[in-house]
């Protein structure tokens, strides 16, 4: 297990549109293993991108299971080349990241998404996603763009856009 | 660099361009660190509430405002702080309220939540709606102690003209 260090805004990388990769061999598992370790020490991330550890390349990972309360998932995602190719709807959600310690703000993202990506393999994958798990890959596809969140945030007025209400009272 | 011992500064006065840049240009003419704020217009005035990281006294800082307050008609008031930056609290839950404006809808509402077990963390509320029907909106963000769904009954038991909305705050930090 080898953790890498999270580079913080403002390190230009974080500012860069990343490469894709191209080959997909031993030395790409051994960063994803890496990348992947690396999320998981992160306090309560969800999602790291290749670039927030100083790897200029189209690397991510989505891992919707670690979210506070069960939300639907495809489960702990690596994502080589991922590519959102389609969005439908928005909904207003709280973020924050890795790279902006001790900061969050409010941000659309669109409610679903279809993407395709690859996997270490090199097998083309494709996926539907919606809510949380959409807003984590859209964020980390954002990190391989040279975006932060802070380039989307809304202000708080925004917040009566919200997407579903939990439970709305007199709602006769 | 070494810690600056952390004020909260607030100014009110009237409106008027410039006020902002006023202060800011001072403070960083006496080589103060500016924090966390909240600005915002209220009512015609314009409201300052600014972390203001510098040394000395509440004294020293009233005086170097002394001319700004004098040129905007502002009114200063200085509180010692004992903690620093970074000490934001992450809220996670979202009240929306909204009804015909009347007296006590505030003082219901946040009655309520505050039994319910809701720190507070944000309030913004206004009123809208044409004068001869306004309408009260707020928008509320706080830690529920006590889950969610304390405050969900709480509300639920509010005046049949009082329309609230409750919702997590999942943070995503990717
Ligand atoms: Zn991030």
């Amino acid at each position: 297990m080898a953790l890498r260090d999270i580079i913080l805004y403002p390190d230009n990388r974080l500012k860069t549109a990343c490469e894709a990769v191209d080959s997909f061999n031993a030395e790409l598992r051994d960063f994803v293993n890496d990348l992947l370790d690396t999320c998981a020490s992160g306090p309560g991330a969800v999602g790291i991108a290749a670039p927030q550890v100083g790897v200029l390349q189209r690397i991510c990972i989505v891992d919707a299971t670690r979210a506070r309360k069960p939300v639907p998932n495809h489960g702990k995602l690596i994502l080589v080349n991922p590519e959102i190719t389609a969005w439908d709807g928005f909904a207003v959600g709280r973020e924050g990241c890795l790279s902006v310690p001790d900061y969050t703000g409010n941000v659309v993202r669109a409610e679903k998404i279809r993407l395709s990506a690859y996997d270490l393999d090199g097998n083309a994958l494709s996926f539907e996603m919606e809510g949380y798990e959409a807003r984590i890959a859209q964020h980390e596809i954002d990190h391989l763009d040279g975006i932060l969140f802070l380039d989307r945030l809304i202000s708080r007025g925004a917040d009566l856009f919200q997407r579903k209400p939990a439970k709305s009272k007199a709602a006769e | 660099m070494k810690t600056p011992h952390w004020k909260l500064l607030t100014l009110v006065g009237p409106d008027r361009p410039g006020i902002v840049a006023a202060v800011s240009r001072v403070l960083l003419g006496a080589g103060a660190e500016l924090g966390e704020a909240s600005m915002m217009r209220l009512g015609g005035l314009f409201t300052i509430m600014l972390m203001v990281g510098i040394d000395g006294d509440g004294v020293h800082l009233k005086g170097l405002l002394e001319s700004v307050r004098n040129e905007f008609k502002l009114r200063v008031h200085v509180d010692e702080l004992n903690a620093g930056l970074h000490r934001r609290i992450d809220p996670d839950a979202r009240v929306t309220v909204y009804g015909a404006d009347r007296v006590g809808i505030v003082a219901e509402v946040t009655d309520a939540l505050a039994q319910a077990g809701l720190s507070i963390t944000d309030l913004r509320s206004d009123v809208a709606g044409s004068e001869d029907k306004p309408i009260y909106i707020m928008n509320i963000e706080g830690v529920a102690q006590q889950g969610l769904p304390p405050l969900e009954q709480a509300l639920a038991r509010l005046s049949s003209d009082i329309r609230v909305t409750i919702a997590p705050i999942e943070l995503m930090r990717g």
